[in-house]
């Protein structure tokens, strides 16, 4: 049982961004996993829910000819897991999709609804950071398009205006071609739990063995995904070695701002991201075609 | 609360047209508008996998799909798999002679999970079962031979022919 006032279920984008328009109370559902269990906590009452699970032009993935992936909001975890553009083009997106949850689970959520719901512990989002994912946000009065990292505005915060909706997720073709990635997602349980930490990075590999670029990404850092620029910065152009690779773990610990909760200590955290990015840098360097380091 | 103009969905294959308040979850509306109490609530919150059904073919969590959500939609619950005439599915028959059962709570969920992964995948590893019942909690068997069971109804199934 929850407390739902009105479900209304809007057939096209348009009628969904009329509604939002008319209606400022509506909160947008799409998998419900996160507005219900919300319902069920008692943190949205009375909702009104406007659903757009059936909006078609939300749907799906596809790749444009200049090679820029489309990715439908209401792509389920599921769909990205088994679609066939992501794991062709960015596979690192896939691995971290099926960290997330359970089958069940999966079969429902959405992407779009785990970037809206604003965790900084989104199992997609520190992926999307490192592949520098930009969102198309559609209201009644018009378009933009913001890069993710800009999206995220802190804990459970994101820049979606009165009647927006977030319509693509936008990854452009140099933000992927080329780079092979690695997502780890550290939890107590090895399913069904929300991440400790969650590191993505994905770099690209020139001259057989120097770091022509390395993205960190990380979620349950900070108080929202962030990325690692100083760790970054340093690595772009340095020959690959255990050495580089220890002082590109050292270096993103410094952009984070982890804290202490029932999870985890800080001091712990810190640790984790250390290590975890070392070990998610070594994956990557193998999947980008460069050469194992022990 | 406003009630939804009733709601179409087939269930187990049979078409129904109910008329419930806008706030209830599928799973309600399977156990309290339509008497199939085969699908259990445990955590009510996803957790649990209790309530899986099939919805379209695909796993769900029934607890958190709203009734509305339905409309339209097939669902597949565990009194749905047995034949007509009584004879039971493989999946159930294996998980009786494997002993994977033993409060029974977790089972339907199980079950459905399973059911959900045999008809994407006829032959899986022990690992795929895994990954299929990942999100279906047992506080009874230690899982081993639930997983055995699942491997034996996919060899039922094969050497059947039947799903
Ligand atoms: C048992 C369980 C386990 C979970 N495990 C994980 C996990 O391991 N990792 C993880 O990251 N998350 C996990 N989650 C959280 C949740 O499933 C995800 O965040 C999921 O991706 C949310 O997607 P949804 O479609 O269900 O979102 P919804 O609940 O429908 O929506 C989430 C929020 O986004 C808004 N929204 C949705 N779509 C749009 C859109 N297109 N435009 C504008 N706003 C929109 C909604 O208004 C709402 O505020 C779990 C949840 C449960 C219940
Ligand atoms: S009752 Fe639905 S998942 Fe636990
Ligand atoms: S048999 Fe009791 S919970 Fe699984």
């Amino acid at each position: 049982m929850y407390n739902i006032k009105e479900y209304y279920e809007a057939a096209t984008l348009e009628e969904a961004t009329e509604l939002l328009a008319a209606n400022p109370n509506l909160t947008i559902i799409a998998g419900g996993t996160d507005v219900l269990i919300k319902m069920h906590h008692g943190q949205i009452e009375k909702a009104e829910l406007l659903s757009i699970r059936k909006i078609k032009s939300l749907q799906g993935i596809r790749k444009l000819e200049d090679g820029t992936i489309i990715i439908g909001p209401l792509t389920t975890f599921t769909q990205v897991v088994n679609d066939p553009v992501i794991k062709d083009n960015i596979p690192v997106l896939a691995e971290a999709a099926l960290s997330m949850g359970g089958p069940q689970i999966r079969n429902v959520a959405t992407i779009g609804g785990n970037i809206c719901n604003g965790a900084t512990s989104a199992d997609s989002a520190s992926t999307l950071f490192a592949l520098n994912a930009r969102l198309k946000l559609q209201s009644k009065l018009g378009e933009r398009v913001v890069p993710i990292q800009e999206f995220y505005l802190g804990p459970g915060k994101v820049d979606l205006k009165a009647g927006e909706i977030l319509t693509e997720i936008i990854v452009a073709p140099g933000d992927y071609q080329g780079y092979g990635g690695h997502y780890i997602k550290f939890s107590m349980r090895k399913v069904m739990d929300i991440a400790t930490l969650g590191v993505a990075v994905i770099c690209k590999i020139k001259e057989r063995n120097i770091f022509a670029d390395v993205r960190i990404g990380l979620g349950v850092a900070g108080p929202t995904p962030l990325r690692c620029r100083e760790a970054e910065a340093f690595a772009k152009g340095k020959t690959i070695s255990r050495e580089t690779i220890a002082e590109i773990g050292k270096l993103a610990v410094k952009s984070t701002k982890a804290r202490t909760s029932w999870r985890a200590s800080k001091e712990y955290r810190e640790h984790l991201v250390e290590e975890l990015t070392q070990r998610a840098l070594k994956a990557a360097i193998v999947k980008a075609g460069g050469e194992e380091i022990a | 609360m406003k009630p939804v103009p009733r709601i179409k969905l087939k269930v187990n294959g049979q078409e129904y047209q109910v008329e419930v308040p806008a706030d209830i979850t599928l799973l309600e509306l399977l156990r309290e508008y339509l008497s199939l109490t085969g699908t259990k609530e445990g955590c009510g919150k996803g957790e649990c996998g209790a309530c899986t059904v099939l919805m379209d073919g695909q796993a769900v969590n029934s607890c958190l799909v709203p009734a509305a959500k339905a409309e339209g939609s097939e669902v597949l619950t565990i009194e749905g798999l047995a034949s007509p005439d009584g004879r039971l599915h493989p999946l159930q028959e294996a998980f009786i002679s494997e002993g994977a059962v033993q409060c029974g709570f977790c089972t339907p969920g199980m079950i459905m999970s399973a059911k959900a992964l045999l008809d994407q995948n006829p032959h899986p590893t022990r690992e795929e079962i895994k990954v299929a019942l990942s999100g279906n909690l047992c506080r009874c068997t230690g899982y081993a031979k639930i997983i055995t069971a699942v491997e034996k109804a996919a060899a039922m199934i094969a050497g059947e022919g039947r799903g």
